[in-house]
């Protein structure tokens, strides 16, 4: 039972964090890096020297394809629900706060789907 | 809502003794962030890798300078702390570990586990018990 007026949840006031379902999702996402950030954390140092050829070997490689693409498809998520609450704790004015949400949205998807596509290319041999 | 005035707020960082708790956990915000500029590097390095060896030629130039690894290096330091406050919160969120010298002695562990467990991966992945 909510304490709230209804012209106050017409307006939008009290708490604009997380909703109980992102909430459970950065849970969720978290749970699933354990293991994923371990695997890419032990790679990302090794992959930092290789040259071009090794680097697409070891992306093009079934196995590490598909683990690079579900950290990635974590880790963006997480990390987007990361930086949304980052922006919503600290950029008062609502016009800004609405414009930068925004922007991270587009960033993520824009990410998401340039590194899911790289990824694949590279899977694919067609890089 | 409009832009509120600005009124006086009572003092916060100028009063406060910093704290395993309070330093963590603006730690581990920030380490976040961090990690999204590396995701976001990460993201730049294989869109290069698919576009061919002639892009990829600054991903390798790159990680080839001292201020480039020196980056990898403050990323994966900021990983694994993440990685292991985040574990630490997420005992939290299943109940565990609210007793006061249970924060503390779980936020040292995650202060000395993070650099050593960075120093560990460096260690492996520059060859491990060959190097």
């Amino acid at each position: 039972m909510s304490a709230r007026t209804p012209l106050a949840r017409a307006r939008g006031l009290g708490s604009a964090h997380e909703g109980a379902g992102h909430w459970w999702l950065q849970r969720l996402t978290a749970a699933a890096l354990v293991p994923l950030g371990v695997w890419f954390a032990a790679g990302c140092v090794r992959l930092a020297g290789l040259g071009h050829g090794e680097f697409t070997a070891l992306v093009a490689d079934p196995l590490n394809a598909v683990l690079l693409l579900l950290f990635l498809g974590a880790g963006l998520y997480h990390g987007w629900l990361g930086a949304r609450v980052v922006v919503e704790d600290y950029v008062a004015s609502p016009g800004r706060r609405v414009a930068l949400l925004a922007l991270l949205a587009g960033a993520g998807w824009l990410a998401a789907a340039v590194a899911g596509l790289a990824v694949l290319r590279i899977a694919l041999g067609a890089a | 809502m409009p832009d509120r005035p600005a009124r006086p707020l009572s003092p916060h960082l100028s009063i406060y003794r910093p704290q395993i708790t309070s330093v963590l956990s603006i730690l581990h915000r920030l380490a976040g962030l961090a990690l999204l500029a590396g995701a976001a590097a990460l993201v730049w390095a294989l869109a290069a890798a698919a576009a061919g060896p002639g892009p990829f030629a600054a991903v390798e130039a790159f990680f080839a300078a001292w201020w480039g690894r020196g980056l990898l290096l403050a990323f994966t330091l900021a990983f694994f702390f993440h990685l292991l406050n985040g574990v630490r919160h997420l005992f939290w969120d299943a109940g565990f570990g609210f007793e006061l010298p249970a924060v503390r002695a779980s936020g040292w562990t995650v202060a000395l586990l993070t650099p050593a467990l960075t120093a560990l991966s460096w260690w492996l992945a520059l060859g491990g018990p060959g190097a």
